[in-house]
């Protein structure tokens, strides 16, 4: 194989990898506020594209304005979440957390196949889908659509954890949550914030993802496992490091298919986790933490 | 009267009522709905060894459910060994893979753990979708015989139910048994600090393997038992959904609780059938009844049902009461 194939391998692995990548981050960030694994992560990328799908049906309204709504709708889902689901157990047991999160990505696709049905569905590229050629490899401008996007929004999420007053009270939540009310940040707000950063993330990367790969009610499950994966593979914790752990995924599993064999493509993403984790239990990002006793 | 008579006596009531109850029940379908529960049951109770009293999380466990019911299949269906030796060769076999995986995965701590046993999950289920010369692939495998064993063949289903109420009566007081021991200590000793429990001599490593290999055998057992009972199994049955629908059966129930996984097996596995008469809005009542049950019950049924008994005792204070 000459070093076009290479290079497909890698774009189409980082195309995939930037959404693994969004869907970590959203994982990252109500992972540091509360400390759950929220379940319903890839039910926001499942949303995200399949709400842009019918809002671009039933309004008519173009794709760009029904995109936004669909994202709008997939945030103030994501608040409503735990407003109504997180916020009235929040002092129970980690464990018990998520199993709410399971209940909710279970009550969340219910409701979707009631209201929107099984069927797949597809959206128009952003701008055509006449391929690039790039090096003798194929380019689909969409791909340079989700990059552009993935990398604007980690340079906005950057600026908005180290810059602004609301993001660097949320990173004090996520370090010491009783320090931080004592120094007069309001955590149960930063929660709130949290799942609704998490939940557009999840959206934006689910309405520029449809365009590739088509979705239904389902696909939720799949990308969630796939960003847990990415965020492990970064250090739990650390959004960033999810976000390239995402990529490293999405690139690994591209020449995984390409080489060995497309049917054990996700059998060899998790071989690879697997033997990571055996060699550095703490992600390749992440330092390991001292336990109290 | 002491802790092990006790557990026996509350074990042949729980199978006496195992006993009864299909003679309420009309129809045969209902019959096998139980026995897939009581099948549920056996698994649960492995995984609340391992969740509850260990506190080492899997969300892989349906991977060895897995591993015992399409090796007990392939054996007897494709290489005619005879049932109770390749039943007892896919129990081993899922203690076996848990004993190999076990070793490296149960260094991991906290959400690593449960990654790491997920991606196990997920490696077991695609291997049973993709090698379809072996296992039939996506479709499923077919053929499988049902139990005969000395002469005497499972045919009806109330058989079956029968056998496999006894095997869980069996389960449950072998876990009693192990919770009352020094391993059930043990275990918990390293739920609540395992650097604590190292310092008090216990070999750590050693009881988190020999619990995870537990609940991996139980699941192999429920695995072989499912395979003779429905003839076919299909790999559906064992991934993701399944793998933490057993966790959600174990906190549903009451974790660090043996009858609490056995109530929530059960719970879990005949909700669905109720809510069957809804058709379309099935699966949402599903995930509320979930969502409430956690937010009012947060120990679990079981949990919720020792609160509620120790609020009705009438409270004595002559203190010469107690065990």
């Amino acid at each position: 194989m000459g070093l076009s194939s290479y290079l497909q391998f890698l774009i189409s692995g980082v195309t995939m990898g930037s959404i693994y990548g969004l869907t970590a981050l959203g994982f990252t960030i109500i992972f540091n506020t509360t400390g759950i694994i929220n379940f319903a992560q890839g039910e926001f990328v499942m949303l995200g594209g399949l709400l842009s799908v019918f809002f671009l049906k039933w309004f008519d309204a173009g794709l760009p304005l029904s995109i936004v709504m669909a994202i709008l709708t997939t945030t103030a889902i994501g608040g409503a979440i735990e407003r109504f689901a997180i916020r009235p157990v929040r002092s129970a047991s980690v464990i018990n957390l998520i199993i709410v999160t399971i209940g909710v990505s279970i009550f969340l696709r219910g409701l979707t196949v009631i209201i929107l049905g099984k069927d797949t569905f597809g959206l128009p590229h952003f701008s055509g889908s006449v391929p690039l050629n790039l090096a003798g490899a194929a380019v689909m401008p969409q791909s340079i659509w989700i990059l552009v996007i993935t990398i604007l929004l980690l340079v906005l999420l950057r600026l908005f954890f180290t810059r602004t007053i609301y993001g660097k009270g949320m990173l004090a939540c996520s370090y010491d949550k009783k320090a931080s009310y004592l120094v007069g940040i309001g955590v149960n707000g930063m929660i709130l914030a949290s799942f609704f950063i998490s939940a557009l993330v999840g959206a934006i990367g689910g309405a520029i993802l449809t365009p590739v790969t088509m979705t239904s009610y389902d696909v939720g499950i799949m990308l969630g496992l796939k960003g847990f994966s990415a965020c492990i593979i970064g250090g739990l914790g650390n959004p960033f490091g999810a976000a390239a752990g995402g990529v490293i995924l999405g690139v690994l599993e591209s020449f995984g298919a390409g080489f060995i064999s497309s049917a054990y493509k996700d059998a060899f993403a998790f071989f690879i986790l697997l033997i990571l984790l055996f060699v550095k239990p703490s992600g390749l990002f992440g330092q390991s933490k001292i336990e109290r006793v | 009267m002491n802790g092990f008579k006790k557990d026996m006596l509350a074990v042949l009531g729980f199978t006496a009522l195992l006993f009864i109850l299909p003679g309420f029940l009309s129809n045969d379908y209902y019959v096998n709905v139980l026995t897939l529960s009581l099948t549920h049951a056996i698994i649960a109770i492995g995984l609340n060894l391992l969740m509850g009293y260990a506190g080492q999380v899997s969300l892989g466990h349906a991977a060895f459910y897995g591993l015992g019911a399409y090796t007990s299949a392939i054996l007897t269906t494709t290489y005619a060994f005879p049932i109770p030796l390749a039943m007892l060769i896919g129990i081993l076999a899922a203690g076996l893979v848990a004993c190999l995986i076990g070793v490296p995965t149960l260094k991991l701590k906290g959400h690593y753990l449960a990654m790491a046993t997920l991606g196990f999950g997920v490696i077991v289920y695609i291997f049973f979708n993709e090698t379809i010369g072996l296992t039939g692939g996506p479709s499923g495998f077919t053929g499988i015989p049902r139990l005969h064993v000395l002469g005497y063949t499972f045919t009806s289903d109330r058989s079956y139910y029968y056998l496999v109420s006894l095997v869980l009566a069996g389960v449950v007081l072998l876990s009693l048994n192990i919770i009352h021991s020094r391993i059930g200590r043990a275990l918990r000793a390293i739920h609540t600090s395992e650097t604590a429990a190292q310092n008090a001599g216990i070999d750590v490593a050693k009881y988190k393997i020999f619990v995870f290999v537990l609940s991996a055998l139980f699941a192999g057992l429920a695995g072989v038992l499912y395979a003779h009972n429905l003839a076919f199994v299909a790999p559906s049955s064992f991934g993701f959904n399944f793998s933490v629908e057993l966790v959600t059966m174990v906190v549903l129930g009451g974790m660090a609780n043996v009858w609490g996984a056995v109530i929530g097996a059960l719970f879990l596995t005949i909700l669905p059938e109720y809510l069957r008469i809804f058709e379309n809005i099935e699966i949402i009542l599903y995930g509320g009844i979930l969502i409430v049950f956690i937010i009012f019950l947060p120990e679990g049924i079981a949990g919720g049902l020792v609160k509620l008994f120790s609020m009705l005792k009438p409270k004595r204070d002559d203190g010469a009461g107690g065990k």
